[in-house]
């Protein structure tokens, strides 16, 4: 047996000493510092990056063709109607905002404190307009609503009115009709996370309130409310996003944003440059929309104790008050899932055949091959990525993640233009190459084919993926790692044996969001998509925006019936909490 | 020849030193406990041994081999270390037989199905081979967790504050239970932890870190009864420093009165000087006095005895009583034989 004998022991370094820096020590110090990062940077590391800066090229390459490009018809956009797409899409984006929280908060607040009947119908169901997409609500409504539709020809007939003159109506074609159509669809978002925010709370502070002489009401406007202000501002951010970056529903209904604007400078000049500049305006507000909502998510809930809130906060409503409650959430269902459901089926009874000789089987068939492999190709990246943040966890892995999830705040028209300038410059230099070897080139090989929706997909939503199995590796416990290293299974061996069976079930439910959303995305396949090729989506919109949505209505089913899928995996979710 | 031998083992995190020049042998079969408060290096010292750190400085051994030195770190999985962590870090995918067969893909099918029996049979776990692990309990978890590392027949099983996370009520009974089984193993481990009790039970000897350093390293008996410095003294549990002069070679003479010096170091050239020593609360007794003017201010019914506080010269100690003196005057008495202080020249008589 030995002694373990510990001390410090005086060490004499010898101090440098002091010297005139020149210009050349500065550099090569510079260098030194340059080469020491590359140093500690492993393989491993810069492989990361490497993939990281991959996935957010089309960011970069946007921004470098903004600030680069010519963009021929910027100027005159400038000095014409750029200020029009700004104010719309501000308006838009406000009001639907504002629409939303007029419609989620007080759901929110019956779903989560009062009993009545119905409640435990409603608590899934007013998650369902989440799978509608706005568009098809658009046309539906557009449908119903119009001068021509039942709707206006049953008032015609009932009061004899014989023209537009005789009457007002409510002009759907318009930002206010378009604001609408979003916040039906776009309103389970605050719904669901302010809702959340509400049952997180501790019931205490209300029940003081409530002892203090407050009622139920005031309660809701002096406590609970003011208690899930992050919460609401979080939501209401995320929902001016997606109002942002609509593109079906405001092309539709004729309304000039910044999204239409790209989509017309694109398509309709070929101008990449202009494109450029102006998805480069939108990504700057969607960054900033992100900052409030990532702030907000990031803050701490106050009065949220679980340790305290133990007992939950419940109203049971008296008969009027759970009729009025019942009324409200049955209005808002109907309106934003039932009708336009009910439509598209009716439309796909009436128009069976018609619907089905339209190759939809095809269509479809290009949208599973493209979400399939996008979900594929972005959860395997976000594996890659997460798995060498795990065993190298510096901050430039962390950095790495976080440069490979900026895709989901960049809208589809956005992203379409950022994917086609780096694929176009790869297309140019391909074929420039084999001209040179006296050879004829490829064409648009990446550009003009279904790689080039893949890769807009892939940069979009591994996103998704990452969130989810960065959260699943959170849940891992690092001993794990260290204990699978010391006997002899690390590396690939620790990712395959431990990682991929710990992480497989959120990996999966990852891919499965991937798809669904690859499989609904509309502006993106419709920029990027080769000549001929329909997707699911692109094939509704091109039948819905020519006025014949009944033709289409089978594969707007599909649509909704896919989007369904999600919501299920998330109520499944809120009832295992 | 030691089966752990760590020389001069240096830590830095961010360019701050974690562990200065640290040196620690472990001999086969022996049971070390790295000791000390939070944020002391215990962790990091384990982590350099099992080769999780990369920016380690100085020279391992593991048995025969060297796994660390200037040209050398040797890669985890090459170091045949055991791992034990308080989270038991079972692999909840895999069933009880799968987790203690985990590290034995290198061997035959019947071998490696031969050594799981065997190593269930240890800790009388075979019926649970096909459970997952959180259909156990958590002592039976930790259980699994040491004979997995021990499959693997590791040359020393490494504990991360392995027994925090069991319940009170049974967690000596495991230590007990797997100090056995390591003693009839012959398995040399490194224990790591910051609960006294704990170190006491499971180990041979204990070291008590502080800063990076080992301020003491001895078995628990002469840690607590011969600390070497202030900090191990203090650490290891309260007392009350006392100012006394050296009378002979066997006795101090104190404000307290005369105390009869059984200590290890001889005091006989020090007569007449004036030292420091550490009484711990079972060297005190209380008795009443009207005259004193030390007062029990605060006091705790514990059950069998009372537990009272005194406040003497700026310094507060519990003292177990039998009867209640709370907010009565009383005098300190020394037990005449107090045979285990720490003594310390102070800086001024």
């Amino acid at each position: 047996m030995s002694l373990g004998i510990s001390g410090s022991e005086a060490v004499a370094e010898t101090l440098p000493q002091p010297q005139k820096i020149t210009e050349h020590a500065k550099g090569s110090r510079l260098a030194a510092l340059v080469v020491s990062i590359f140093r500690t940077l492993s393989k491993v590391h810069l492989g990361g990056l490497l993939l990281a800066v991959l996935l957010s090229t089309p960011l970069f390459a946007l921004f470098y063709e903004a600030i680069v490009g010519e963009g021929e018809s910027f100027e005159y956009i400038k000095q014409t109607v750029l200020g029009d797409y700004i104010v719309n899409t501000l308006i838009l984006v406000f009001s639907v905002g504002f629409l939303a929280l007029l419609i989620g908060v007080p759901l929110a607040w019956l779903m989560s404190v009062c009993e009545f009947k119905g409640k435990s119908f409603f608590k899934w169901a007013l998650v369902l307009p989440l799978a509608m997409p706005a568009y098809l609500v658009a046309y539906t409504y557009t449908d119903l609503l119009d001068y021509a539709g039942p709707i206006q020809i049953a008032l015609r007939s009932w009061f004899g009115w014989q023209s537009p003159n005789d009457y007002w109506f409510f002009d759907i074609r318009s930002i206010e009709g378009a604001s609408l159509m979003l916040a039906l669809v776009l309103y389970p978002y605050i719904y669901l996370m302010v809702r959340a925010s509400f049952l997180e709370q501790n019931a205490a502070l209300t029940h003081a309130a409530r002892t203090l002489g407050q009622s139920p009401l005031r309660c809701f406007f002096k406590v609970s409310l003011p208690v899930a202000r992050n919460a609401i501002i979080a939501s209401v951010a995320l929902v001016m996003m997606e109002s942002m970056a609509d593109f079906a529903t405001v092309h539709y209904f004729a309304v000039s944003t910044l999204t239409t604007a790209v989509y017309d400078t694109w398509l309709g000049h070929y101008d990449l440059g202009s494109a450029a500049k102006l998805s480069s305006i939108m990504v700057l507000g969607m960054f900033m929309l992100l900052y409030v909502e990532r702030l907000q998510n990031g803050k701490k809930q106050t009065g949220a104790d679980a340790k305290v809130s133990q007992q939950k906060l419940m109203y049971q409503l008296s008969t009027k008050q759970s009729i009025i409650a019942f009324c409200f959430c049955s209005l808002i269902l109907i309106i934003a899932f039932v009708v336009p459901a009910a439509v598209l089926v009716g439309y796909a009874l009436d128009y069976y055949a018609e619907s089905w000789s339209t190759g939809i089987m095809t269509y479809a068939f290009n949208s599973i091959l493209i979400a399939a492999i996008a979900a594929i190709a972005a959860l395997a990246l976000s594996v890659v990525l997460n798995f060498i943040l795990r065993c190298r966890p510096y901050p430039a892995q962390k950095f790495s993640l976080k440069l490979a999830s900026t895709g989901y705040a960049i809208p589809g028209t956005v992203m379409a233009i950022g994917v086609l300038i780096p694929l176009s410059f790869l297309d140019t230099s391909i074929n420039e190459i084999a001209e040179s070897f006296g050879m004829q080139g490829p064409g648009l090989l990446l550009s003009g084919s279904i790689i080039a929706i893949i890769l807009a997909h892939l940069v979009r939503f591994v996103a998704i993926a990452n969130k989810s199995v960065e959260a699943s590796y959170m849940k891992i416990s690092p001993s794990l790692d260290m204990v699978s290293k010391t006997m002899g299974q690390g590396g690939v061996k620790l990712l395959s044996k431990v990682h991929l069976p710990l992480i497989r079930k959120s990996a999966l439910v990852a891919s499965l969001l991937i798809f669904v959303e690859s499989m609904k995305e509309l502006p993106a396949a419709l920029l990027l998509r080769p000549f001929d090729f329909q997707t699911l989506p692109t094939y509704v919109y091109q039948f819905a925006s020519d006025e014949q949505l009944e033709i289409a209505a089978l594969g707007a089913i599909l649509i909704v019936l896919v989007g369904l899928v999600p919501l299920i995996l998330l109520n499944r979710s809120i009832d295992s909490h | 020849m030691s089966v752990l031998n760590i020389q001069n083992l240096e830590v830095s995190y961010q360019n701050q030193p974690v562990i200065k020049k640290l040196n620690l042998q472990i001999e086969p079969g022996e049971i070390v406990a790295l000791f000390g408060p939070s944020g002391g290096g215990k962790s990091t010292v384990l982590k350099a041994v099992a080769g999780l750190l990369e920016d380690v400085s100085g020279t391992v051994n593991i048995g025969d081999t060297l796994v660390l030195s200037d040209k050398l770190n040797l890669p985890t999985e090459k170091r045949n270390v055991g791992l034990i962590f308080q989270d038991y870090a079972l692999f909840p995918h895999l069933t009880v037989e799968e987790n203690v067969a985990f590290g034995l893909g290198h061997l035959p099918k019947e071998e490696r199905l031969e050594r799981v029996t065997e190593m269930l049979a240890l800790i009388k776990l075979s019926s649970s081979r096909g459970k997952y692990p959180h259909q156990l309990s958590g002592g039976q978890q930790q259980r699994i967790a040491i004979v997995r590392a021990l499959a693997c027949k590791p040359n020393i099983l490494l504990f991360d504050e392995a027994f925090s996370n069991i319940d009170p009520q049974f967690r000596f009974e495991l230590i007990a239970d797997i100090r056995t089984l390591l003693k009839d193993q012959n398995t040399s481990a490194l224990f790591v932890t910051h609960n006294q009790d704990e170190a006491f039970a499971f180990c041979d000897r204990i070291a008590v870190l502080n800063e990076g350093q080992i301020e003491q390293i001895d078995t628990a008996e002469r840690l607590f009864n011969y600390p070497k410095t202030r900090f191990v003294a203090e650490f290891l549990g309260e007392g009350l420093w006392l100012r006394t002069q050296v009378a002979s070679a066997h006795r101090l003479s104190s404000e307290l009165g005369e105390i009869a010096y059984c200590g290890e170091s001889s005091i006989e050239s020090m007569v007449g000087q004036y030292v420091d020593i550490y009484l711990r609360p079972h060297h005190l007794r209380l008795e009443f006095s009207l005259d004193s003017k030390i007062k029990v201010t605060k006091e705790r019914f514990v059950g069998q005895y009372f537990e009272s506080t005194i406040e003497w010269f700026g310094q507060s100690i519990k003292v177990r009583t039998v009867y209640s003196f709370l907010d009565k005057t009383v005098k300190i008495k020394v037990d005449t034989n107090v045979s285990a202080v720490f003594l310390e020249h102070p800086s001024a008589p």
